[in-house]
Formats: structure tokens, sequence, C-alpha cells
């Protein structure tokens, strides 16, 4: 049967007559799971930008510490004040960039694109459901999500400024730091908490409940695998932070002592607060979340990245019960390591050691997937379109970020590499060309789908070139920088650490790896560059973007592809039934290269 | 149950009544048992909680028709204790796993 | 667009929607009061010997608060029963029922806090220490009604405390070294106790108010469709009984341990 182009009257699919919503109702207070989807895009692609450009600030002032920023100095000092006199970012400033660009990256962008916006646009489409199972919850959801980056957004221009105690907020710096920003910062953290919750509620409830006939568990699309295990991480994980959160909270505005321990001294003086409290208690609560987090922003990249693998190699991904069992595996054990981020608290050896084997234990299934994607590619006939060349490149990219991760896991290599640059080449490289490559993998795919239009290819790949050599030149040297010694979270750069700072003294961050500051900052501004064109190549596209013939031009087997486009209220114009799995590419005996799931057999 | 029989419902209301009955009765034990000398503390705390135990299962298995209920909410329920016995014991093993200071 | 499974159960997984949801929502509760619990076992094995109180608490209000909760815990179940019976005035009476215990254990829990709020602890520039109620207090001197101890340690038992003789103690200002009343800020277990039962508080308010409006406006549903406000009685009940079964445990740790 050939892809057809199915056009909905009037955007009405079910037959029942509606008056029109209005403006209010249909844009911004919409209760549709894909309108709600793209609001989340669109909000969380707005907060990328904004905490790239933070790091973009911090890498100028790492590599030239005391300089005022170029382009943006008068700028910043014109909006901050102080902190930002004469356009030189501030120690206080650089703190307050470095606590934000974390958590703004990790809660407000890549986690509200991987699950808010690709969860709620794809995942009832691909069951073959009307919308969410709670949709005006999920309208809740987001409005939560768009609080809380107002709140976090607006903690900057309050006196006294952001955050500034890392996106990990440790007591008692967090609860002791002099400004409202981190007073923001929790109550932010609540709202977007709330926000996860009642999501991943959503969307666990519609896999369970809302399957079209036919689809069984095992004939459903890896994506939805991995975004049912990251909802349930959500759903789980997070109650933890927000009762740190809470805590914090009271110790800051009432006075408690949850986290501040007896004899706590603050600027050489006995701080005035009743002690009894206990630093440790925030990072245990802190990372119980924090460790099934870094799994919720790898999940639904791994997802996207097998769609786009099997629909692009035209042929089944090898190893599907596997990659389930595995991801559900991933999801699981993610719960039990979270205390190898406390390696250096002064924990025992026992513990330390159960830490440190399930954090072993748990890169089996990281392995398992990687490598059933990997073999998926065997054998098949590769079309390199933009969105391929994104997910082979996830591919090499989370391997290596995954691979450096096993140093950190053991507790005695990670006592010289805790708190190093080491770390941060670590996690950037599983995240930033990790999960952001298959995010930008998915908007290429799936932009069809939404706008029926396709994104330039030629510009697409002038993106990818870009996005993958900078995305190189920016993070590995950073591994050479932590195994050298260069701590995390300096404001001069490690200048004050440098051998020719430090004459005569050995162990000092030689000229070369102190260069290589710079070396980053130009990646960095390579990597701003690179995504020049894909940002006009986005808007330009919607509207100007060459026309799908029909609904299925990447000629893909699983259900949002056997929808209209783009899909109109209620998704189908006719109830979807499921007769197979979601892979079936080059069956023998078909005259197509793919049979959709819905294709009756006969 | 059958559910629009009037006499069904009393019959509901009966089995409800004995549940707070035996509920009340642990929680009036449980009050007595913590003030009762019992020199054992962590033997003492182990009764009171115990107790507690009791009542959440009464509570859980016949209010919330816990006992009745289908596979799916049993699954989600396994992993959540899992999870919160994980959260709870780790925690409370690391803060009593420390290091022994040298010398002492 | 009418979203299936709604009022009636899918056939493979036996229940319907809202059952799903308010269950997975139940899960997360238990993770953030599991990790309040554990907050609480943590703070007070590390709390150093002497230093963390027991029998601040009164044990006849608690053990009150807990049956009262427990009675509603039924009379929630009874109300969706008699829905389920197609008895609309014994569900009205039901609600109402739950909505009025809700509402006393509510009081009795603002009664406790503000004892708590106008419990004093003074300590006298003099090396004494002041005890008890706070009968006024202005620029010139502070009121108590309670007792002097010699060390602060004195006060960590509760229970041994009881029966002690009260007495008009009257602090001029100038002698006060510090003052403080038994709120959050005073100790971690008073701090510990707010939150948690602070929290669990918010959870019953929560519940009144949509137990009020299942009561009032929102049973107009009932003339329309009956099963899917049979529902969603089960669904909010569900959620009551969960705040039962925290506060099942709430009281014997805060109260009895």
């Amino acid at each position: 049967m050939a892809s057809v182009t199915q056009t909905a009257p009037h955007a009405q699919a079910h037959g029942t007559h509606h008056e029109d919503p209005g403006f209010w109702r249909t844009y911004i207070f919409s209760i549709d799971h894909k309108v709600i989807g793209i609001q989340y895009g669109i909000t969380a692609l707005f907060f990328l930008l904004f905490g790239f450009s933070l790091m973009l600030m911090m890498r100028w002032q790492i590599a030239h510490p005391g300089e005022a920023v170029p382009l943006v100095g008068p700028l910043l000092a014109a909006l901050l004040g102080d902190v930002a006199s004469n356009g030189v970012i501030s120690p206080d400033l650089y703190n307050s960039f470095g606590a934000m660009h974390g958590t703004i990256m990790v809660f407000l962008a890549i986690v509200p694109l991987a699950v808010g916006a690709y969860g709620n646009y794809l995942v009832p489409i691909q069951i073959g459901a009307n919308d969410m199972a709670f949709p005006r919850l999920n309208m809740m959801s987001y409005q939560l999500y768009f609080l809380g980056g107002i709140i976090m957004f607006a903690s900057f221009f309050i006196p006294g400024g952001a955050a500034r105690a890392g996106w990990t907020s440790y007591s008692p710096l967090a609860t002791t730091i002099p400004t409202d920003g981190q007073t923001f910062w929790l109550i932010g953290m609540v709202f977007l908490i709330s926000s996860s919750l009642l999501g991943s509620v959503n969307i666990i409830t519609t896999i369970v409940q809302l399957r079209a006939p036919g689809l069984t568990w095992m004939r459903l699309p890896f994506f939805v695998w991995a975004q049912f295990t990251a909802s349930f991480l959500l759903l789980l994980a997070f109650p933890p932070l927000e009762v740190a959160g809470i805590l914090q909270l009271m110790d800051r505005v009432a006075g408690t002592s949850f986290f501040l321990p007896t004899g706590l001294a603050i600027g050489g003086n006995l701080a005035n607060v009743s002690g009894g409290g206990s630093p440790l208690l925030w990072q245990h609560l802190f990372w119980f979340l924090a460790h099934p987090e870094v799994y919720v922003l790898i999940l639904p990249a791994m997802g996207i990245i097998a769609e786009i693998i099997a629909c692009n190699t035209r042929k089944p991904l090898w190893g599907y019960k596997s990659l389930v069992y595995s991801a559900m595996c991933l999801g699981f054990i993610s719960f039990l390591v979270w205390a190898h981020h406390m390696y250096l608290t002064g924990m025992g050896t026992k513990i330390s050691t159960f830490f440190q084997t399930t954090t072993m234990i748990i890169s089996i299934p990281s392995v398992i997937i990687l490598t059933c994607l990997l073999i998926s590619l065997w054998g098949g006939s590769i079309r390199f379109n933009t969105p391929m060349l994104f997910a082979l490149a996830f591919l090499p990219m989370f391997g290596i970020g995954g691979l450096t991760g096993l140093p950190l896991g053991f507790s005695a290599s990670d006592i010289h590499l805790h708190d190093t640059y080491y770390v941060i080449g670590h996690f950037h490289y599983v995240v930033a060309p990790g999960t952001i490559f298959a995010l930008f993998a998915g908007i290429y795919f799936w932009f069809p789908k939404i706008t029926g239009r396709m994104m330039n290819e030629y510009w697409g790949k002038v993106h990818f070139a870009g996005s993958i050599l900078f995305m190189n030149l920016v993070f590995m040297p950073m591994f050479i920088q932590g195994l050298a010694g260069m701590l995390r979270r300096m404001s001069d750069g490690g200048v004050n650490y440098s051998s020719l700072k430090l004459q005569g003294v050995s162990g000092g961050l030689s000229p070369t790896i102190m260069g290589l500051n710079s070396f980053i900052l130009w990646g960095a501004v390579g990597l701003l560059i690179a995504q020049i064109p894909f940002i006009i190549n986005f808007f330009y596209s919607i509207s100007h973007g060459t026309k799908v013939e029909n609904d299925n031009p990447w000629e893909a087997t699983t259900l949002e592809w056997q929808a209209p486009t783009p899909p109109p209220h209620g998704n189908f114009l006719t109830p979807p039934q499921v007769y197979r799995g979601p892979y079936e590419y080059s069956v023998p005996g078909y005259a197509k290269d793919y049979v959709p799931q819905n294709q009756p057999p006969g | 149950m059958s559910d629009t029989h009037p006499d069904a419902f009393k019959a509901y209301a009966r089995k409800c009544g004995i549940i707070f009955g035996a509920v009340a009765c642990v929680t009036l034990a449980m009050v007595a048992t913590s003030f009762a000398p019992i020199h054992n503390r962590a033997v003492a705390i182990g009764l009171v909680l115990g107790a507690a135990c009791i009542n959440a299962t009464l509570v859980a298995s016949y209010l919330m028709h816990l006992i009745s209920e289908k596979k799916m909410i049993y699954t989600v329920l396994v992993f959540t204790a899992i999870f919160f016995t994980g959260l709870m014991g780790l925690s409370i093993w690391a803060a009593h796993d420390v290091p022994r200071v040298l010398g002492r | 667009m009418d979203i299936p499974y709604t009022v009636q159960p899918r056939p493979d997984t036996g229940v319907y929607n809202a059952k799903v949801g308010m269950w997975l929502f139940l899960a997360s509760e238990v993770m953030l009061f599991g990790g309040l619990f554990s907050s609480y076992i943590l703070l007070r094995v590390a709390a150093a010997p002497g230093t963390w109180p027991t029998g601040w608490l009164s044990v006849p209000l608690g053990t009150i608060n807990t049956l009262i909760l427990a009675l509603s815990a039924v009379t929630t179940l009874l109300a969706w029963a008699s829905c389920k019976a197609r008895m609309f005035d014994r569900y009205k009476l039901f609600m109402g029922l739950t909505l009025v215990l809700a509402l006393v254990f509510i009081s009795i829990k603002g009664y406790e806090y503000s004892d708590k709020l106008r419990h004093y602890e003074v300590v006298l520039k003099d090396g004494r220490i002041a005890d008890g109620h706070l009968v006024t207090r202005n620029d010139k001197e502070v009121v108590l009604e309670g007792r002097y101890v010699q060390n602060h340690a004195e006060l960590m038992n509760g229970r041994a405390s009881h029966g002690k003789p009260h007495e008009e103690i009257r602090i001029e200002t100038p002698q006060i070294q510090k003052i403080g009343n038994y709120g959050p800020a005073h100790n971690t277990f008073t701090a510990i106790y707010f939150v948690l039962t602070g929290l669990h508080g918010l959870h019953i308010l929560g519940g009144i108010v949509v137990f009020a409006y299942l009561w009032g406006p929102g049973s107009r549903m009932w003339k329309t469709e009956p099963e899917r406000f049979t529902n969603r009685i089960e669904v909010a009940g569900l959620f009551w009984h969960f705040v039962d079964l925290v506060w099942i445990f709430l009281f014997p740790v805060l109260y009895l341990t």
C-alpha cells in the first residue's frame, strides 16, 4: 500500500461539531498533546540557547580571567550592575552562571525537550491514541514548567543575583549564601518537580491504558519503551529531591538546621542556628534523584536513535528484546548507584564498594543497548540523510562518554578525578554530543510530520559537520586537563594553580594545560557558529521548506507516519488497528521494503 | 459485592466497621506498649512500629482494596517498596559505615 | 473527542485510567514521605546523645487524631459504596461525615501547633533556663508560666516533665541571653516534626478541598454521569486512605518513640 496523504476536514477527526475555541484555548491553554509538545519544545529550545550563552561567557572568563567580555560585556554591566562592572565577570557572577548553566540545561532544556516535547508529541500517536490519558493535567504540567522557568530566569535580576552554589546546591554553602537567588532556585525547583511528576503520571498511564488494539507491549516502538522507563524514573526519584528542597527552603527561611551541623562557623563567627543537622543528608537526597535523572537524559535519546536507525537502515533493529530488557534494567539499577557521586565524603569502604559494584553493573545494560544499535547497522541499506548522520555520530560519542565514566565509577581512581575537568568532559560527552545530537536528529526526522515540510538537507549536513567537529574540540581537551588535576568551578580558569604562578611547587598546571582553555574557547565559538544554519533552517523551513509529497516521506513503519500530516485533533481519521511489530523493514514477499504497523495481513 | 443491593451495602458497612475496630484496638495497644517499661529501646521501638505496620496493612488491604487489586498496580507498588527500602537502608548504612579513626 | 477507559476499565489491565493515575501518584508520594522518614532517621541517629527529645507531643491528642482519621477512612469508603449502591443521600451523609472528621483533625493539629508556638525556652544570662508557656511579652519583660531548670538536658525527656509544678516566671528583658519558642528553628526534632506534620497537613487540606468540591458543586455530575462520578469518589478516597496511611506511621514515630 503506497503512502497517501490524508486530509482531515477542518481539523476534526471525530466528526462531532465543535465551536472554534479561540486563540487562547488553541495556542496558549490548549489541552491537545501536540500543541503542548510544541510549547515544551519551543520553551526548551529557548532555554537551551540561553544555557549555551551562559557557557560561552564562562569559557571567556576561564580563558581570559579578569578581562571584559567582548560584545556582550556592556550589556552585562547594564543589566546586572556591580557583579559585571565594566563588563568583567566577577567570581560571584561566574559562580551564578555555572550554577544556572547546569540547572537550566538539565531541568529547563534537556528533560523538557526529551520528555516534555518528544514524549508528549509522539507517544500518543505512536501508540495509536487520541491524546494523553489526562489532557488537562498535561496542560497544567506545561504551565508549571513555564512558571518554574520564569522564576529561575528572574533570579538573575533580583538583588544578590541568581543561585551560585552549583546546580548541586550543597548545604551549608547554599543555605548560607546571602542572596534570595538560592530561595528562588528552590521555589523554581518545586514548580519543575511538580510539573515532572504530573507529566510522568500522564505518560505512564497513557502507555498502559491507551495502546491501540493489537499493540501489545512487545510491539511497541523502542522509543515508547524508553519514554515509559524514563517516566518511571522521574516519578519515583524526584520526590526525595522535593523533600530536600523543602528542607533547604526551611533552613533558609524558617531558621531550621536540617543540613547545618552543630558548630558551624560563617566568616569566623559561630552561626546562630540550632545545629544538629547533616550536610550529607542533602547530598543523599539530591543524588538519589540526580543519578536517575541522568538516565532520564539519555533514555529518550536512545529511543530517538533507535527509531532513526531502524528507518534509515531499512532493516529491523537487532535485539529488540535485549533493548527493552536492558532499558528496564538500566532504569531499575539507576536507583541504586547514587553515592558514587559521594566517594569523597568519608564513606567507609564497605558502602563505597557496594555503590562501586552497582555502578559497574549498570554499565552492562548501557553497553548492551549501544551494541544492539551498532549491530543494527550491519547489513543495512544505510541512507545518509541528516537525521541518520546525527544518529550515527551519537554511537561513538555516547561510547566515549560512557567509557570515560568507568574511572569515575571506581572509588580508587575517583580520588584523583573527582571534581576535576575529567568529570565535566565525561558527562558533557554523554549529554552534549550524546543526547543533544539525538534531539537534533529527532528534530530533522519528525519535522516533516509536524509541519508538512522538510528541513533543508544541505544546511542540515553543514550543521552536522560543524557540530561534531567543534563538540569534540570543546570537550576532548577537558579529559587531559582533568587528568592533569585541573579542578572544576574555578572562576579564574586555574590561574592560581598554574605552574607559572606557583614557582618551584610541583604539580602546578603546565602552560600547555592552561593553553587548552583558549583552545576550548575557540571551539565553543565554533560550536555557536555551527548552530546558526540550524536555527535559520528551522524557522525558514516552517514556511518555505520543501513540502512533503505524502504522509510518510521517510517510508517508516511506526504509527505516527500513518497519521495525517500534521495530525489533526484526535490524531487519526479512523482508530488504528495494529497487526505487527514496529520494525517490519525489508520483509521478504512484500512489494515495498517496509510494512506499516497498521497494515492488515495479506 | 453485588453493587446495587441495599443489603449488600449493609454487609459492606459491617465489614468496614470491623476493620475500623481492628485498627482502633491495634492503635490503643500500640499506645499502651509505648508506655510499658521495656528496657531494651530497640525492642520497644520495634513493637510500636510493628503495630503501625499491622494497621497500615489493614488500611491498605481492605480500605484501599489492595487485596483484590490488579497485577499492574501491584507491580508498581513492589518497585516503589524496593526503591523506598534502598533510599532508607542505603543512606542509613552510609551514615554508619565510616572509617575508624586510627589510633583509637 | 473521547478518551477511552475513563469510566469502564480496560479489559487487559482491568482498571480505568484515573485509578492507574492515582496509584502512580501515590507511589510517588510514598517516595516523598519515604524521603522525609529517611531524613528523620538519619537526623535522629546522628544526633549527639542527650540532644534528641522524647515525649514532647501530647499522646492523648495524637491517639484521638489517629482514631478520627481511621474513622474518616471508613466513611470515605462508605461514601463510595453508597455511590456504587446508587444511594445518593447516603453518599452525601458519609462524605459530609468525612469532611467533618477531617476538619476536626486539622483543628486538633492547629491547636497542637499553637501550643508549641506559645511554648518558650529562655536562657538567662546567669545560666538558668526558664521553660514554659508565654503569658505576655513586651519590651520590658517576658512572663512565662512554667519552671526553671538547671540545664538543657533536663528538658529532653518530656514524659518526666509531666506533673512538675508550674509557677509564674517574670524575666526582665536585660536578663535574657537567648529566647525562642518551640517552633521549627528550636532544634532538629521540632524542625522535622513541623515539616512532617506540616506536609501531611497540607495533604489533609488538599483532601478537604477536593472532598468539599465533590460533596458540593461537583456532585452535580451524579445526575448526568453517575459511573464517572463514582470513579472520582473512589480515586479521591484512595488519596485519602494514603493520607491516613502516612499518619499511621507519623503518629508512633513522632509521638511514641
